[in-house]
């Protein structure tokens, strides 16, 4: 059974990020990228599944610019056996990203599309379960547990409430929480290895989707940040001032 | 065009957010209706008929939605949606999960986890762990929304709204619930609580972290926690607060031996008075705190619960 995991290139999560100088966007010119570490758990999850026999195949593909090829290398270097690259100039809304990846899986005929829950920069959360949508396939959101038992998937997921465990008749769309795994580091050998192995490029004007753009960024801003409070010197200050001050306590 | 807000329920019970996407809903401008989905859920659709401005309720009632499956629900919702302009549901895991599918198989896109309605076409979101805000336009004839719920102000109730049987439609596609494990617990619940005492690594250990029980218990608080909290097993999952955990908006948030990285105050920011205690003065979280204590919480903790 081949696995087909997306992956997305983003501003790496320790940047502090800035709106572009216009203010219609996120200035990412000369910050660190990585890949969304969603993605890295997703992936990492493939490839545990590939090593203990379960998968036979694992694809990672990304929709970006040509820079994200940096992530696909780093994917090939923990275990992945294939990398796609869409290219595109285009920041591509997630029904556009879903679309796209409907016509990769209906071309690769993987059992199971293993997603990162969201991407950290624009923190939408919703390709994964777009993509179930458009193949008609079942899913499993925001999973710490993934069992693969024949042509079924069982998945513990993480909701507000606790935990909730489903089981998907596969082919299946999953997509990964925080917990579901420690992904590993690559390692040097693996890293070297990964540099001459073949990226599978292709344009994604090519591929000759209807992508409309729906939704237009007006405004990129910070927000205004709290201001510093004070160090109060007790216990009793504290309570003083919750108390008396703020009135959030009797 | 009016608004369909998808109504979340446990146990018989409507979430609390969904008096808080009914006030979202009400910023549109445009009549609201909210769908009930669920099995045997009269009682449901009776409270969601008494949220204040809601005009009519419409009910599906089947085995099929038992387990609030996305699957079944999301074409339930794909299918009323084109007597819309606007779909909504709180962003919540059940929201999260049911929302974007409903949007992709209605062929729209989705605006998640907004904040401000600026204008019917007009949201403000926070992107980036909340580290920006991002204004976005939608051109869509269907506006699919996900509402933070704490940026909104509960409605109250009303004279109950008309209630209506729809059909029942859409199959779960071969998803099968098999269990739910839920932390049972006296403390109110977080996303809801007045009074939030947050635990973090500093705390040490899952029988150190039953300190913040003393406190809590005083205040009648909520009790939540750093990622690297539960990731040490200190406390389960659900009370992880922050980007990839939940969001709380309480009048008072406490913060115990929490560094303060981006992404945990990225889901306690929107506290009216947040109180960091940490024996690091450096520590990033006294840059947002109203009200700090330096220093040991071992001794500060106990000492707080004497004295509250
Ligand atoms: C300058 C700029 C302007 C933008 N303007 C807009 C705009 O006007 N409107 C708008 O809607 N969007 C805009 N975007 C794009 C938007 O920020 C998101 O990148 C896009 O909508 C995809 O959503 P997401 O990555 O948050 O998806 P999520 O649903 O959060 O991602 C979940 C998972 O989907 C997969 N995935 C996501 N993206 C990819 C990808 N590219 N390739 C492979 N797998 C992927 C990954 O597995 C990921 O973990 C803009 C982006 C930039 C940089
Ligand atoms: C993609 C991603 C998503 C994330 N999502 C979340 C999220 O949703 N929520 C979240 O919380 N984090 C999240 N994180 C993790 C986040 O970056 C931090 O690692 C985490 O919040 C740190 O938790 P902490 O403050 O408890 O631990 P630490 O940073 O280790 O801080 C412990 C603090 O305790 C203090 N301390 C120690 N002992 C004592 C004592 N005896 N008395 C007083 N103070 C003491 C220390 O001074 C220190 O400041 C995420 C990270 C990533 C990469």
């Amino acid at each position: 059974m081949k696995i087909v995991v997306p992956i997305k290139r983003v501003i790496d999560h320790n940047v502090r990020v800035r709106p572009t100088a216009d203010g219609t966007g996120v200035d990412s010119t000369s910050v660190k990228m990585a890949i969304n570490p969603f993605c890295e758990i997703a992936l990492e999850e493939a490839v545990r599944l590939k090593e203990r026999g379960l998968a036979s195949e694992v694809l990672v593909v990304t929709i970006g610019t040509a820079a994200a090829q940096e992530q696909l290398r780093g994917a090939l270097a923990v275990g992945a056996d294939r990398a796609l690259l869409i290219e595109t100039e285009r920041a591509l809304e997630p029904l556009a990203v879903a679309r796209t990846l409907t016509r990769v899986v209906e071309e690769e005929r993987p059992g199971l599309a293993l997603l990162g829950k969201q991407a950290i920069d624009s923190d939408d959360n919703q390709v994964g379960q777009m993509l179930a949508a458009l193949l008609g396939w079942p899913q499993a959101t925001f999973a710490s547990a993934v069992e693969l038992e024949g042509e079924k998937a069982r998945v513990t997921r993480e909701v507000d409430g606790g935990m909730v465990t489903l089981e998907l008749a596969l082919p299946a769309v999953v997509t990964a929480d925080l917990r579901l795994n420690e992904p590993r580091y690559a390692r040097l050998p693996d890293i070297m290895k990964a540099k001459k192995k073949p990226i599978e490029r292709r344009t994604l004007e090519e591929m000759a989707l209807d992508l409309p753009a729906q939704t237009e960024v007006l405004a990129v801003e910070t927000p205004t940040p709290r201001q510093r409070g004070v160090i109060l010197d007790s216990v009793d200050a504290l309570i003083d001032k919750l108390r008396n001050v703020e009135k959030v306590i009797r | 065009m009016s608004s369909l807000i998808l109504i979340e329920h446990h146990d018989g019970r409507i979430s609390p957010a969904c008096a808080r996407v009914v006030a979202a809903a009400r910023k549109l401008g445009a009549p609201i209706e909210a769908l009930v989905a669920g099995y045997r859920v009269e009682e449901v659709a009776a409270q969601a008929a008494r949220l204040d401005g809601v005009s009519r309720v419409l009910v599906a009632d089947d085995a099929r939605y038992a387990d609030q499956l996305a699957e079944p629900l999301a074409t339930l919702l794909a299918a009323h949606a084109k007597r819309y302009g606007y779909l909504l549901a709180a962003a919540s895991t059940f929201g999260k999960d049911v929302l974007p599918r409903a949007a992709a198989l209605a062929g729209v896109g989705q605006i998640s986890e907004v904040i401000e309605v600026v204008d019917p076409a007009t949201f403000k979101r926070p992107i980036h762990a909340g580290a920006l805000v991002a204004t976005v336009r939608s051109d869509a004839p269907l506006k699919v929304l996900s509402i933070r719920a704490t940026a909104f102000e509960s409605v109250g109730e009303q004279a109950p709204a008309p209630i209506e049987t729809v059909e029942a439609q859409g199959e779960a596609l071969g998803a099968r619930f098999v269990e739910s494990h839920r932390e049972a617990s006296e403390r109110p619940e977080l996303t809801a609580a007045r009074v939030v005492v947050s635990g973090g690594r500093g705390l040490g250990s899952k029988q150190n972290f039953s300190l913040l029980e003393g406190v809590a218990g005083k205040l009648d608080a909520a009790i939540g926690a750093s990622r690297a909290a539960v990731d040490a097993g200190y406390v389960s999952n659900e009370l992880q607060v922050g980007q990839t955990g939940k969001i709380v908006a309480p009048d008072l948030y406490i913060a115990v031996g929490i560094s303060g990285a981006m992404q945990h105050l990225a889901g306690m920011q929107g506290a009216k008075v947040i109180v960091a205690i940490n024996r690091d003065e450096e520590a990033p979280i006294f840059q947002v705190a109203d009200y700090g204590l330096v220093g040991d919480l071992f001794e500060l903790l106990p000492e707080l619960e004497r004295k509250l």
